[in-house]
């Protein structure tokens, strides 16, 4: 007789006769439910398999994104400055139609992508007691729980995440209303917009920001504002970019690593291409990835990508100009063509010492939060000068969130990270970050004695703080995020010597259109 | 006497399978109505907007049925062929191998646990680890360039047919595993007094194979193909984490339910609906074509002996 081998054996042969059944009516009529029922199943299925990858993935891309961050939690910073402000201050209770009446909550719920404000949160706010291990919730002294809800920033993630959860605000108890959450300038118009009402006027949090905000780099305030210019949130950062290069490449090439004279090479993108030359010949790719120096056109854009109203995409000649001289800088061998865009392992790793990328273009967040991490060489073996084009590139918005049950804790979060110039002064010489206190980045960029090791012992703000007051933002559109992903997408292709113009452009208005349904057009320049 | 006889246990059935029902109704037939009726709105949201649901009739439909969804159709195609190809026909030698009698291969248990250990480890994970080790400054590349047989990085998923070609990998090999141990238990399933009256007529081993366990374990194959289109169809999770959801390079590793997955993030479930009956219907029809095309032959032969029987009689 046949012998069937072990347990998994059985298993099989119980399935087996179940499927053969014996006879042939049977088992067809078994086979024709079978097949019937799995097709049934298809679309229900469908949709739950579609969760779970999706949410498997962003799982797995929040892994890999907090293990490039620099995790500093251990140093929990020892604030002592900090305390002044939200006590010494007497502050009015909130009263506002945009928070919830009666006892502050216990719970206080902040959404964002990855635990840059928690750091920052945890080192100027003098009620942070501990978080815990896994960084999930911070305890503050009086007993109220901070607790983190992240999901990555990249593929609209995020924001789907957050839409969902403010959409159902209305119904959530008091402990799981969101208190406050974060966006990024590439979507804050979404949520500071008057008309979606998400994310409450600073006044009605009792903050005037004529006063309290008033050290504060004035775009930052115009973006945060709504088309009223009511401000709906604050930023402790601005973000500058400038040229961050490798002093030893400087030195091989140039015979020089001075920030001034490097500055003279890559003055604008003529220059720099011309320099570009002298950095192939011996070897270096004067930057990583075409992606890079994306942010320098895409921000320069003279009309929003979507006008108010519109349902029309405009692509701006500066997007058409970034694609061409991608390609002629890919042709001449002046940028890696591996490394097909940031936040990549390709990028990290063109961040080590083992590669011979000459430099990047970021702003203060990058150096600490991407740079700093992927560097394993010496300390000190890089230096920052300003590059071809002043832009900024990111910021995180901070938002009270409207129904929340915490509006005390919010107002005072905001004021401690965004609004005192000690504790932004305190930031800035922990983290390297760029703060939003004018008086206070001009301070530390006159002050000879700062120095950064990480820059060999280099001043960078005094290239930041200027590059700052240059940065004017006034075409952001609520789709700017998913236009800024997906033609760089779609035109990587291109790029990469896989699809012809045509077809890259006709993929980016397919790819647009899925991701907002809403839209009816998108418009290419001459 | 007879009132005892009548006494039934039926409903106790009933009951004992009640449970399955009401969870498939609560959790899996409400959303499949809920999926058709949406199909025929418009009722998406734009940031935080919410627009509709506003029945348009079957503009959702129309929308969806255009030259993308045949694009994005051959590509899932494509993408199952290629590894489904192998994935069946390494199966059915494996399979042959483990049972035959006269091999006596050893350790078999251990072979039966190894093949099967990809299918354990999570699609999505699995394509994350296939991403890294593949990519331009991944370990493969590492060890060509280390052992000479390149002189500089292979860019894999840069290409389509590379990208094609890592994804059908993947698949085949989850899923090889779980097919070999299933054509193996309809082999072992077959009577060996088949086999021995062959081999005492002196069969060929390729003529056993060809002519006794092929047609023999035709309706596991069939129950296998069917199981492996729709899983080909629904294929996502490997390709969405190999090509970051885009389908990169041109779009040519876009399958349908990644196609699914991103109206559904806008979220605009009106046209996500529409897709779905799309797909309900595409996979209803391959499946009555698979099973009329492996169970045809059977039809005719038992209708043919069912008439021979009724001559005789």
């Amino acid at each position: 007789m046949l012998t069937v081998h072990g347990t998994t054996g059985e298993v099989v042969k119980i399935i087996v006769n179940v499927l053969l059944g014996g006879r042939v009516m049977k088992r067809k009529v078994v086979s024709l439910i079978l097949a019937c029922s799995m097709v049934a199943g298809l679309t229900a299925c469908g949709k739950g398999a579609t969760d779970n990858g999706g949410n498997a993935g962003a799982e797995a891309t929040t892994e890999a994104a907090e293990e490039t961050e620099s995790s500093d939690a251990t140093e929990a910073e020892e604030t002592t400055e900090s305390a002044d402000t939200a006590e010494a201050t007497e502050l009015a209770p909130i009263e506002s139609d945009y928070v919830e009446s009666g006892e502050e909550g216990k719970v206080i719920n902040i959404y964002c992508w990855n635990d840059e404000f928690r750091q920052r949160v945890e080192a100027v706010y003098d009620k942070v007691d501990h978080t815990s291990d896994d960084g999930t919730i911070t305890y503050l002294t009086d007993g109220t729980e901070i607790h983190w809800t992240v999901n990555p920033n990249q593929d609209g993630v995020y924001q789907s995440k957050l839409d969902e959860a403010l959409l159902n605000q209305a119904t959530a108890t008091g402990d799981d209303k969101i208190d406050m959450f974060l966006s990024e300038t590439d979507y804050v118009v979404k949520y500071t917009d008057a008309e979606a009402d998400v994310a409450i006027p600073l006044t009605e949090l009792g903050i005037d920001p004529d006063t309290v905000l008033a050290d504060q780099y004035s775009f930052t305030k115009t973006v945060a504002s709504d088309a009223n210019g009511v401000q709906r949130g604050s930023t402790w950062q601005a973000c500058p970019v400038l040229f961050v290069y490798r002093r030893d490449i400087a030195q091989d090439v140039f015979g020089t690593d001075d920030p001034d004279e490097i500055h003279a090479k890559v003055a604008d993108w003529d220059t720099m291409k011309a320099s570009g030359e002298e950095l192939k010949a011996k070897g270096y790719y004067t930057l990583s990835s075409y992606a890079d120096t994306f942010r320098a056109y895409g921000n320069s854009i003279a009309n929003p990508w979507v006008e108010q109203g519109s349902t029309e995409i405009n692509v701006d000649p500066q997007i058409i100009n970034w694609v061409n001289d991608s390609k002629e800088w890919l042709d001449a061998g002046l940028i890696d063509a591996n490394i097909k865009g940031q936040w990549t392992d390709e990028w990290n790793k063109a961040m080590g010492s083992a590669s011979n990328v000459f430099g990047f273009l970021l702003p203060a967040w990058g150096i600490d939060f991407v740079l700093s991490p992927n560097w394993d060489g010496e300390t000190g073996a890089w230096a920052v000068t300003d590059g071809p084009q002043a832009f900024n590139w990111g910021g995180s918005f901070v938002h009270g969130c409207a129904g929340t049950d915490d509006p005390e804790h919010v107002r005072e979060i905001m004021l401690a990270v965004t609004a005192d110039k000690d504790n932004l002064v305190q930031i800035t010489r922990d983290y390297l970050d760029f703060t939003n206190t004018q008086t206070g980045m001009q301070e530390i960029a006159e002050d000879d004695s700062f120095s950064a090791e990480f820059l060999g012992g280099e001043n960078p703000f005094k290239y930041f703080q200027p590059a700052a007051s240059s940065i004017e933002m006034t075409t952001l559109s609520p789709y700017d995020q998913g236009c800024v992903e997906l033609v760089q997408n779609a035109f990587s292709d291109y790029l990469q010597g896989q699809i012809d113009f045509e077809t890259a452009k006709a993929n980016f208005e397919t790819a647009i259109k899925e991701r907002y349904p809403e839209i009816t057009a998108v418009n290419w320049p001459e | 006497m007879k009132k005892a006889k009548s006494i039934s246990r039926a409903k106790w059935g009933y009951i004992f399978i009640l449970p399955f029902f009401v969870t498939y109704f609560i959790f899996s037939f409400i959303p499949l109505v809920d999926t058709i009726r949406y199909s025929f709105f418009e009722y998406y949201r734009s940031g935080l907007r919410v627009v509709g649901p506003n029945f348009v009739g079957f503009d959702n439909y129309i929308s969806v049925m255009g030259k993308d969804f045949f694009d994005y159709l051959g590509n899932t195609f494509i993408l199952w062929m290629l590894g489904f190809i192998p994935q069946i026909v390494i199966a059915l030698l494996l399979a042959s191998w483990f049972v035959d009698v006269r091999l006596k291969i050893h350790g078999e248990q251990f072979f039966k646990v190894v093949i099967y250990l990809p299918n354990l480890i999570m699609a999505s994970a699995f394509a994350m680890l296939f991403f890294t080790m593949f990519s331009t400054s991944g370990p493969i590349n590492n060890i060509l360039i280390s052992l000479g047989l390149s002189d500089s990085a292979i860019d894999f998923m840069g290409t389509p047919t590379g990208t094609r070609l890592l994804v059908a990998l993947m698949n085949f090999l989850m899923w090889f595993g779980n097919t070999t141990i299933m054509l193996m238990a309809a082999i072992m399933g077959i009577s060996p007094d088949i086999f021995e009256a062959a081999s005492i007529d002196g069969t060929t081993p390729r003529q056993t194979f060809f002519h006794i366990t092929l047609p023999l374990i035709r309706p596991i194959l069939t129950y296998t193909l069917i199981t492996s289109l729709i899983g080909g169809l629904q294929m996502f999770d490997v390709p969405q984490i190999l090509t970051n959801g885009q389908g990169n390079p041109n779009r040519t590793s876009y399958t349908l339910i990644m196609w699914l997955n991103n109206l559904l993030r806008a979220p605009d479930y009106g046209r996500a609906g529409a897709l779905s009956v799309y797909l309900f219907i595409v996979s209803g029809i391959l499946c009555l074509v698979v099973y009329r095309m492996v169970n045809g032959n059977d039809d005719y032969s038992s209708k043919k002996s069912r008439k021979k029987k009724g001559k005789v009689k």
